[in-house]
């Protein structure tokens, strides 16, 4: 028979191999998550994929966009993207070498698809979330336009915004080490 | 109080008013006597003079623009002996505490765009405080649209993705989930980044590195609610998103979110300021600042990075070569003198406590050395407890300014080894145009005059 502190001891050992055992799986939470209907999920999510995978419906033109720019944008961002308090939008001259480099849209931007999803986000930012889908697309075609990526009659849309090739769309090296194991799966560098 | 500056880079000192902080009395008498024999050059003595020794030792005086009458009528003692304040009786108690009057030197300093005052930051005065933790009123901002006013109750957060279920959960859901505290610290990644500049900026010290600061963060391991929604193995990324003007959005590598990743809803002990992403924030230790992402109201799991602004334009470096390195995520090892430093001045040769902060987004500093004689040589200084993995750590070294000329520079190792670099070899890697993750070696200058001033050295 076992004295009473060898049981103890014994129920002690026991008790702490369970615990143990809990720690090497995974800490449980009390699991209070409530299921997440796709009708929330499509209401909730807004991002937007290089591939254009989460582009919404719509289009819009260069000539559209400038009358926009020009009524919403300009008063932060300057008449044609420079000049203004906020981010230069165009007119990269020097490129990314150069003593002074232009890190702009044109020289700096790696996906046309980054340029709908930020102002379709944020902008302008006295009025977060006004724009319409298809406002969006004629400012992000005018601002390709005034970039020299795109002509002065383009329409954009969910169709085609995906594949506009940007210049500095290479222009990446991933640095975080748990990345570099595996190619960089957007450029395949 | 606010105040605000509308300049774009660093604001100048503010004022020459001068008010000793912390100062106690100069005693070098005591120490004439005993031979105290430097450990390296300039004057650096032994770090452990303040185990040993009951020396006496000045603080820098910090410059400001009040409280010249604190010195005026605080320290005249009555006949008897007492102080006026020992005479009545004082102020009654209040529902939240707020610092001393005598204090209102100690603000962050507001820095914002001219035509959106919610788009900017505010610098945390390093210069301004002691230990590792920042008050939480004083801890940096960075904000893309404004501080967005959210009640919890009417707060969600939302996984979906590549997950098995996807799940919602309420603020008060995640308060009845277990639990961890830690302290670390949170870096912008474009703190410091004036020392890309060619010619050193001059500005008291918080002013050009104060985009850092450390707390004690509590909150739900993230990796509890993803096991509770189940990842599915093709999943890699993690899109959080913000519930502030521009809906903040950032890809994260699940590695990090299942290692140390933290669903913070309190800081320092109180749940989180509104301007640190009340009611919850999601808490990466280590990692860049934009990634911690405040506000937080949306988790997505995928299999590619989302290319957000954020993580593609922005906080992402410039290389000479024209390419630019992304997903940085980690910040290097940095340490800084906070006092003496730029916005403080000396007052007159003798003994002198350096002390500074360093951290480290890989783990525990292991080594901060100090120079007094501008890199010639360097000494071990003291590394307060505790020394916590990505946290701040405060180091501390006796010193005796001889009253000339003089640079002091601080140099951090962490347990990975990695040395903080001088600037010109960061600059040599990186070029000038990285703007973000710059860590290297900051050097104050100590006129003759007693002005303190950041110098490339």
């Amino acid at each position: 028979m076992f004295t009473p502190k060898q049981c103890f001891i014994f129920m002690l050992s026991m008790f702490s191999a369970v615990v143990h055992a809990e720690l090497e799986q995974e800490i449980q939470g009390p699991k209070l998550g409530k299921p997440a209907s796709e009708e929330v999920i499509k209401a909730w999510d807004s991002s937007i994929f290089p591939d254009g995978k989460g582009l919404p419906v719509g289009k819009g033109t260069v000539a559209e966009g400038k009358v926009l720019f020009k009524a919403q944008c300009a008063i932060c961002h300057g008449p044609a993207g420079v000049g203004g308090t906020a981010e230069e939008l165009s007119g990269g001259e020097q490129g990314l070498t150069g003593e002074y480099p232009d890190k702009t849209i044109g020289t700096y931007w790696l996906y046309a698809t980054t340029l709908f999803d930020f102002i379709k986000r944020g902008m302008p930012l006295m009025a977060p979330g006004s724009l319409s889908n298809d406002q969006t697309y004629a400012l992000t075609a005018y601002l390709l336009h005034i970039n020299e990526i795109l002509p002065a009659d383009a329409i954009m849309s969910n169709e085609n915004l995906f594949q506009v090739e940007m210049p500095n769309r290479e222009g990446m090296i991933w640095i975080y080490p748990a990345l570099k194991e595996e190619p960089n799966p957007v450029s395949g560098n | 109080m606010t105040k605000k500056s509308t300049e774009t880079t660093a604001p100048k000192n503010r004022s020459t008013t001068n008010k000793t902080v912390g100062v106690n009395d100069i005693n070098n008498n005591d120490l004439s006597s005993t031979e105290i024999l430097p450990v390296a050059g300039g004057g650096i003595l032994d770090r452990r003079l303040f185990l040993k020794r009951s020396l006496i030792f000045t603080t820098a005086t910090l410059i400001t623009e009040s409280s010249v009458e604190a010195a005026a009528e605080g320290i005249s003692p009555t006949n008897s002996g007492q102080s006026p304040s020992m005479l009545k009786p004082g102020n009654t108690f209040s529902n939240y505490g707020l610092p001393s009057p005598y204090e209102s030197q100690t603000i962050r300093w507001v820095s914002a765009n001219a035509m959106a005052d919610g788009n900017g930051v505010s610098w945390c005065p390093l210069h301004e405080l002691e230990g590792i933790i920042t008050p939480n009123g004083l801890h940096y901002e960075r904000h893309h649209n404004g501080v967005p006013d959210i009640d919890p109750a009417n707060h969600q957060l939302l996984i979906h993705g590549l997950v098995e279920r996807p799940l919602t959960f309420s603020i008060d859901d995640l308060k009845r989930y277990p639990m961890e505290s830690r302290i670390c610290f949170v870096e912008c990644g474009g703190n410091s980044n004036a020392g890309w500049n060619k010619r050193p900026v001059q500005a008291a010290a918080g002013h050009i590195h104060g985009l850092v600061s450390c707390s004690e963060w509590t909150g739900v391991p993230l990796s509890i609610l993803l096991h509770e929604a189940g990842i599915r193995p093709n999943a890699s990324w993690l899109i959080a998103e913000a519930a502030d003007g521009v809906a903040m959005n950032i890809s994260i590598p699940v590695e990090k979110a299942m290692d140390d990743a933290i669903l913070a809803l309190y800081q320092n002990g109180e749940r989180i300021r509104p301007e640190n992403g009340y009611p919850l924030r999601l808490l990466l230790p280590g990692w860049e600042g934009v990634t911690n992402v405040k506000w937080l109201r949306r988790l997505q799991l995928t299999d590619q990075p989302v290319m957000s602004r954020n993580e593609t334009a922005k906080y992402t470096e410039l290389m000479p070569s024209g390419k630019s390195r992304q997903f940085t995520f980690e910040m290097e090892a940095k340490s800084l003198i906070t006092s003496p430093c730029a916005g403080q001045e000396m007052h007159g040769a003798g003994y002198y406590q350096i002390t500074g902060l360093a951290w480290s987004g890989k783990g525990k500093i292991t080594k901060v050395e100090v120079s007094a004689d501008g890199g010639k040589t360097w000494a071990d200084s003291e590394l307060q407890e505790p020394v916590l993995s990505k946290s701040f750590t405060r180091f501390r070294i006796p010193w005796k300014w001889d009253g000339s000329l003089a640079v002091i520079k601080s140099r951090a190792t962490d347990e990975t080894g990695y040395v903080q670099p001088e600037r010109d070899v960061l600059v040599k890697e990186r070029g000038r145009h990285g703007y973000f993750h710059y860590n290297a070696i900051v050097s104050w200058e100590i006129a003759a005059e007693g002005y303190v001033s950041y110098v490339y050295a």
